[in-house]
Order: C-alpha cells, then structure tokens, then sequence
C-alpha cells in the first residue's frame, strides 16, 4: 500500500446537524422512570436499541449523582446509549463518561412572540442573537442561525437553503427554501418580500412551492404554524 | 501585477473557451500583455479557438510538474501582439493540477503579464475550482435558460466562498455577468429568459450580451477569436464587452429583434 502523501490531512472535523432524542426526568426515583421505561420498550422493542439520547431534568427538579447514575446504569442494560446531560455540570457528567450540551431542551428566558393565531404548544422560542446576511445566497449554499433569528436583505436563489432556529426575515426574493424553528419552535415564522420559495417549512411541517397559492406566489408572505399545518397570507 | 480573471459557468457548452479566446484577443487589441490559461486539463480546446494547435508544444502540465519552462509552453499568437495561450494537456486529467502549480505559473505569469485569463473547464470540481481560486475578476456567462443561470448561480455562490479571497477575507472576487448565445427573437416567443429575467434572478452587473450568431462557429471553425471577425454582431459585442471591461461606457446591443445589425444600419 503506497504511504499517504505527506501533509495530506488525516482527518476532517466536520461539524453537523442531527436530531438527538431528549430523555426529560419528570421524578427523582429511578426505579420508577426505569419501569415506566420497560412499559414503553416493550411496546417498540428494538427501535431504541443503540440510540443515542440526551439526558434532560424537567423544570423544577434538580439532578442528583444517585438519580444519574441508576438512570444511566438502566439505560445501558436496556441497550439505549446515553451521550450527553443537557444543562448540567460537568462534575456530574464526567464519572458517567457523558458529555455536556448546553440548553438543548432547556426554558429559555420567554420572549415577545409576534402574535400568531396560534395556540402552539412547542418549546419555546430561542432568544439568541439575529443573524444578518447582506450577500446573495446562492445555489447549493446553506446558512444556519443557530439559537436566533436569520435575517436577509439580499436574493435567497432557487436551490440555497436558509435555516434559522428562530424566524427566517428575507427583505427579497426568497426562491430557495427557508426552515424556520428547526429545533422545533413552532412560534418561529418566516417573512419574505418575494415569495417564490420551493419549500417553506416551521418545526419540520413544510409546503412545496405546488402547494403555495398562486395569489401569494411573487408577493410579500408570512408563513406560521397553526396546529399542524403551516399557513401562508400575504402582508 | 497581473490582474486574473476567471471565466466560468458551471454548465458546459455555453461559451467559455469562445469568451475566454475574444475577450483574451480584446485585451491584448488594447495594448494589455495578456496570456490565456486554458485549464480543462484532458479536453483541451482553447488552442483550436485561437487557431495554435500545430504550434504546441509544451503544456500548463508540463510547467507545474517542471518538465518544461513557462517561456518554451507559452504559445504566442501571431496575429494580436502581447497575446500568449498557455495551452491544457491533453493526456492528462485535472488531478494533474495543483494548488501549488497552479500559484507558481500564475505569480511567473504575473511578473511579465497585465491579464491573465483563466479559461474555466465546465462542472465545480477540481479544475474548476483551480481556475477560480486565484482570481481577481471573473467573467460569468450563462445562458438565457433556467439550468444554466441555476448553475451560474451555484458558480456565484463558490466564487464568493471557495476562492483565496473569500478565504483571506480580502475584497471578494468581482463578478461580471455575460450572456452568451442571445436571441431575442426567441425572448419575444416566450422560449428563453430575457436579460433582465437572467440579472434579476442572478443579481450581477451585467458586462455584456452576445447575440447567437453563426459567426461565433465560423471564427471557431477558422481558429480565430470571434473579436477579430469585426464586422459580425457577435465580434462586436465581444469588442463592446472588453470596453466595458476595461472601463468604457457602452450601450448594450443586440438586445432586442428590430435593434439587430440590420436595423441599426438602416436607421442610422
């Protein structure tokens, strides 16, 4: 085998979007989470073996080492992989092997939801900090906001993809495809000046451009969720 | 310092080595030292356009792999003075490239050169890729159909990222929009995107329109650039294109059906 050239990288970091189960604890006693857990694999056996899961604590409860370490134990013995402790410290993940992520599932400080006629019942809007992009965007280009709004005052071409984890602005021709709310915040909403998208889509539930009224196609649009289906009107 | 203008579009068979091969002769008509890189490594066409076939050599491969020298490669054209064609290897592939190859002929070409024209293969893979990286300018064509300004489109989008300076975070690369093989007469049925349809979907300044034009095969069929051909629409527009390259207010021609050669003859 010839030897590789060298300074030929051996390696590529490559950061990625994925979905991660949440486990949210709604009691302190193990042994009861893990029975109600058995009730729920016996139903599905074999859809949670080797899945990875973020382990979360519901508002109000307080994590303990004790509570950790029996519920990870169980989640082992029962196939399920356990990578991560959301919102907790370190101190706690580290004996367990599991990682940190931050905020995933946790309650972010509320913020003023623009009023949709909706009575979503989703996880709360995130709060970070708006991203704005002046280029166009172009054809097979991708652009995330992570935590917060995206707002863009240039063309959006067919074939680019917008994603924001608040609400998608587009202050022009939006012809490529804008997902707002991707980590699930059904309040997130999407505002064009130019509706030609190819899909639109809040917290996963999309509508193909054939689908999109030809009243609203080349007009100022607002999209937003109302149950689970997405709506669109003119501004 | 040479200036280094790209000429691409992702799609095949719009009219790279055609624009590169005129706008290369226009530059050079001017006054500028212009040399022209022909960069589809494999399929090597630029020599046919320009007429040099029987005269190569030496090749861009040879260079980077330094088994000749830029001075015994550079083919020098015999009509247009200060215009030089460093032809593609043909029994090579684009892997042949390399960053560093690439760099050192242009930065030897930059020393004794005011442009160097990079003629594009088609597709965004490595030889594309290479000959946009280094470039200052670039040419965009498409043509007025919808698969060729989509991919006009993604070519906008690498020039703005995958390029030395979108990575340095310098000033980003200049584009100019070209497009090739108009005919108005088919905007007017419905059958193709008009100008305006192709700037506003690509937001790009618009440097020129070429008229499909007959011409355009003949100069190609001949091994002239379609410049020198300076009595045909189409070797007039590339004449107006490198004007407003070169800085020159131009009105754009050959935009609508009544406004043809013929018309603009007959109404003074």
């Amino acid at each position: 085998m010839p030897a590789p050239a060298v300074g030929e990288a051996a390696f590529e970091l490559k950061g990625r979007m994925t979905t991660l189960s949440v486990l949210q604890l709604k009691s302190q006693d193990a042994r009861h989470i893990l029975a109600q857990l058995d009730d729920r694999l016996g139903e599905q056996s074999g859809l949670f073996t080797g899945m990875p899961l973020v382990i979360a604590m519901a508002e109000g409860l307080e994590p303990s080492e004790e509570l950790l370490g029996e519920v990870v134990s169980g989640l082992r013995e029962r196939g399920v992989c356990p990578v991560a402790l959301a919102d907790m410290s370190p101190t706690l993940a580290n004996p367990l092997g599991l990682g940190v992520m931050r905020n995933p599932s946790a309650p972010r400080p509320p913020r003023e939801a623009i009023a949709a006629p909706s009575t979503g019942n989703g996880s709360p809007t995130p709060g970070g900090p708006a991203k704005l992009v002046s280029q166009p965007i172009r054809s097979g280009q991708q652009i995330y906001a992570r935590g917060g709004d995206l707002v863009v005052v240039a063309p959006v071409s067919a074939g680019a993809e917008l994603m924001a984890d608040g609400h998608i602005h587009v202050y022009s021709s939006l012809r490529g495809r804008a997902l707002a709310g991707v980590q699930g915040d059904r309040n997130a909403r999407i505002f064009c000046a130019e509706l030609q998208a190819e899909l639109i889509a809040i917290a996963g539930n999309y509508r193909l451009s054939e689908h999109m009224s030809t009243d609203l196609y080349g007009g100022p649009v607002t999209a937003w969720l109302e149950g689970e289906t997405l709506q669109l009107a003119a501004i | 310092m040479a200036r280094i203008v790209v000429v691409t579009s992702g799609k095949g068979g719009v009219g790279k080595t055609t624009t590169s091969a005129a706008f290369a002769a226009g530059l050079a008509q001017a006054g500028h030292r212009t040399a022209v890189i022909d960069f589809d490594v494999g399929l090597r066409n630029l020599d046919l356009i320009m007429g040099c076939e029987r005269r190569v050599v030496y090749d861009f491969v040879n260079v980077i792999n330094g088994e000749a020298n830029l001075n015994q490669a550079l083919v020098r054209d015999k009509r247009i003075k200060g215009l030089e064609i460093l032809p593609a290897s043909q029994t090579r592939d684009k892997e042949a490239l390399s960053v560093e190859g690439v760099e050192a002929v242009l930065s030897e070409l930059s020393r004794t050169h005011d442009y160097i024209v990079c003629d594009s293969p088609a597709g965004i893979e490595r030889g594309a890729h290479l000959a946009m990286y280094f470039a200052d300018d670039a040419l965009v064509l498409t043509n007025p159909e919808v698969s060729s300004v989509r991919d006009s489109d993604r070519v906008l989008g690498l020039l703005a990222s995958k390029t030395r300076r979108a990575e340095n975070g310098d000033d980003p690369v200049r584009e100019h929009l070209v497009v090739t093989r108009y005919a108005p007469s088919r905007v007017g049925k419905g059958e193709m995107l008009s100008v305006d349809d192709v700037m506003d979907i690509l937001s790009v300044d618009l440097l020129g329109v070429i008229p499909e034009s007959t011409a355009v095969l003949n100069a190609s069929n001949a091994g002239v650039p379609v410049i020198l051909e300076d009595k045909t629409d189409a070797g007039q527009a590339y004449a107006d294109l490198v004007a407003r390259y070169l800085g020159e207010e131009r009105e754009h021609r050959f935009l609508d059906e009544n406004k043809g050669l013929f018309g603009r003859l007959f109404k003074g």
